[in-house]
């Protein structure tokens, strides 16, 4: 055979059109979503849920459950699983509150301590499913009761025999890093927003919306951090090798186990922040924090087009994913359905997510 | 002729009481294709899997490039540059054809924190060495599981190539394949030993091996049954010494020397 017959293209293949190569996107049908979520509440809901204070309202729980649902992704494309980031969220907010509480720390070692606690109990799941060869889904299935009964019992154990830890506000008053981890950042920018009359204010001329809640801006720069590391950097080819075939992946000089505990650490440490944001907000803490968020990241993930055999995935579609589940979870209350739809919603959701993934996955992978 | 790059001798391998490797010897020169023939339970398996460095013979030395060495690991084989392309050829179906090439060995520009996959240049590469072994990919991040079995197989030959193999170890590339991705694969085969390498084909199929090999070597139950120069053997006999004579030419009369 002739060199020219072999470099001919092959007339059996067509060319492929813009929007095909958007269909292969495993972020799109996250996008979808959010359009077809956003339509169905323009009709439905009040107007006051896409003024400015009506975003910032259903972002700031988008935020809290997307930080989790991007370190999940990011796992679930290494190919596995943790179920313990909702009880981790409970645990770190403890062992944060009882350094501020009882302990008096300053938040420049507090801060540090408890996301070094939770990386370390990360590396532990981690260790756990590498050395058994378990399925992570039981592993962290232990670590869901593990870590929800050791929250509650170390509450009981620092409180005298509560389960709600108070006075976290007070404590961390003054603190140098406490806006970073707290309130409204770019109050500065509304400010003058309102003065310029381009957002609303009240008739005192403060801006409606005084900030923009940190844990909105901590969303972003994870996940624009997170994409940048799966589609640009040697380590984010080495998490989409890890999930794809682990086997595989290691005979060709990838590190599959470094890859893996540390993709379990980034989702403890990812609680772990959570954790911190949203004790330093409530001003306390209590053993139900971040009850059943473990099962909603994995949903945003699963919505933002992660298959759950690993290997495939995006980051901005765990963000798209995690927006949709802040939209419904307060849009509800804008609209005269019953809140509690909700549930509903999510479930048939999750459904329409994974269908649509396994038909995208198909056409990737050419499989017929 | 050249001295061999790397040089077999005598190898045994036991696990427990089963003698899986009775004293092979076996050796490769740059830019031939020598073929290491065998039935299924012969000790092919065992014997590349000693090559490159995933088991440790019991017995017998290694030398390459005039030097004893033994293996630890397959990442020393590798280093030394052993390529093996097993069966299951260590692709990811979900992963771009740019992503699988490099992986592992991602190219990087810029330093420090912003130190990053250099995807420009990997698939730059990626095209032009699929190119050079005939192959016209749609585009750099077409996914590795649309591509045909020979075309899979190509890649991860390319691959080898390009990291610098100075053996390459094929582990049966053809037995799954079509007739006009096993001609593609052969003339692969051809264009990497004209640039210099040594290439171990294993098959049990004497008309691929026949149609590119320069010297052939039987393994019969762990053992070689010796080694013929292209020229020197037929298919016929090459079949027949894999089978172990007798009782083949007794079932090649039934069915009438149809195999």
């Amino acid at each position: 055979m002739s060199q020219d017959t072999l470099a001919r293209a092959d007339e059996r293949v067509k060319s492929e059109s813009v929007v095909t190569k958007l269909m292969k996107r495993p972020e799109l049908g996250a996008i979808g979503g959010v359009v077809l979520v956003t339509l169905f509440f323009m009709v439905t809901a009040d107007r006051t849920m896409f003024t400015l204070s009506g975003i910032m309202n259903f972002m700031t729980p988008a935020a809290q459950l997307g930080i989790l649902g991007i370190a999940a992704a990011m796992l679930m494309i290494g190919g596995e699983f943790d179920l313990s980031i909702g009880s981790m969220v409970a645990f770190a907010g403890m062992i944060f509150g009882v350094f501020v509480v009882n302990v008096g720390m300053p938040l420049v070692i507090a801060i540090p301590l408890t996301l070094g606690i939770a990386a370390a109990l990360g590396a532990t799941n981690g260790m756990v499913v590498l050395r058994t060869g378990l399925p992570s889904f039981i592993v962290t299935l232990a670590g869901l009761f593990i870590l929800r009964g050791a929250a509650l019992v170390g509450l009981k154990l620092f409180t005298g025999g509560s389960t709600q830890l108070r006075g976290i506000r007070e404590a961390v008053e003054g603190d140098f890093l406490a806006p970073i981890f707290s309130g409204d950042a770019f109050g500065f920018m509304m400010r003058w927003l309102a003065e310029a009359g381009i957002v609303d204010s009240f008739k005192s001329g403060v801006p409606k919306v005084p900030g923009i809640p940190v844990e909105i801006i901590w969303f972003v720069i994870f996940a624009a951090i997170a994409t940048y590391i799966l589609l640009r950097t040697p380590i984010g080819n080495w998490i989409f090798a890890t999930g794809g075939d682990a086997l595989a992946a290691e005979n060709s000089g990838v590190p599959v186990r470094r890859v893996k505990i540390s993709l379990f650490m980034l989702t403890a440490m990812a609680a772990a922040l959570v954790a911190i944001i949203t004790v330093i907000d409530a001003g306390s803490t209590d053993a139900r924090r971040g009850f059943m968020k473990e099962f909603e990241a994995i949903i945003a993930a699963v919505i933002g087009g992660c298959l759950l055999t690993g290997g495939y995935g995006s980051a901005v579609g765990a963000f798209f994913g995690a927006i949709i589940f802040g939209m419904v979870t307060i849009g509800l209350t804008y609209t005269r359905f019953d809140q509690d739809w909700f549930q509903v919603f999510l479930g048939a959701m999750l459904l329409l997510a994974v269908i649509f993934n396994n038909v995208i996955r198909r056409r990737v992978t050419g499989e017929r | 002729m050249s001295a061999p790059i790397i040089h077999m001798e005598n190898i045994k391998k036991h696990y427990g009481n089963v003698i899986a490797l009775n004293g092979v010897t076996f050796d490769v020169r740059a830019g031939e294709c020598h073929c290491l023939l065998g039935d299924n339970g012969a000790g092919k398996s065992t014997f590349i899997k000693t090559m490159s460095g995933v088991h440790k013979p019991t017995e017998g030395s290694i030398t390459f490039e005039g030097k004893p060495l033994s293996f630890n690991s397959p990442r020393d084989a590798m280093e030394a540059g052993i390529a093996t392309v097993f069966q299951d050829l260590a692709m990811i179906p979900l992963m771009s054809v740019t992503r699988n090439f490099f992986m592992g060995r991602e190219p990087t520009k810029g330093r420090g924190l912003f130190k990053r996959f250099d995807i420009e240049t990997a698939n730059e590469i990626t095209m032009t060495e699929m190119r050079k072994m005939g192959i016209n990919l749609r585009g750099p991040d077409q996914a590795v599981g649309t591509l045909s079995g020979g075309e899979r197989q190509t890649v991860a030959i390319a691959r080898a190539v390009y990291f610098g193999a100075k053996v390459l170890i094929l582990d049966e590339p053809t037995s799954a394949l079509g007739v006009r991705q096993t001609a593609n694969v052969l003339s692969t085969i051809n264009r990497v030993r004209s640039q210099g390498i040594g290439v171990v084909f294993i098959s049990h199929n004497v008309r691929h091996a026949m149609a590119v090999g320069d010297r052939f070597t039987v393994l019969n139950r762990g053992q070689t049954l010796g080694t013929a120069t292209r020229g020197e053997i037929n298919a016929a006999q090459l079949q027949d010494m894999m089978a172990g004579g007798q009782e083949m030419a007794e079932l090649e009369g039934s069915l009438g020397g149809t195999i």
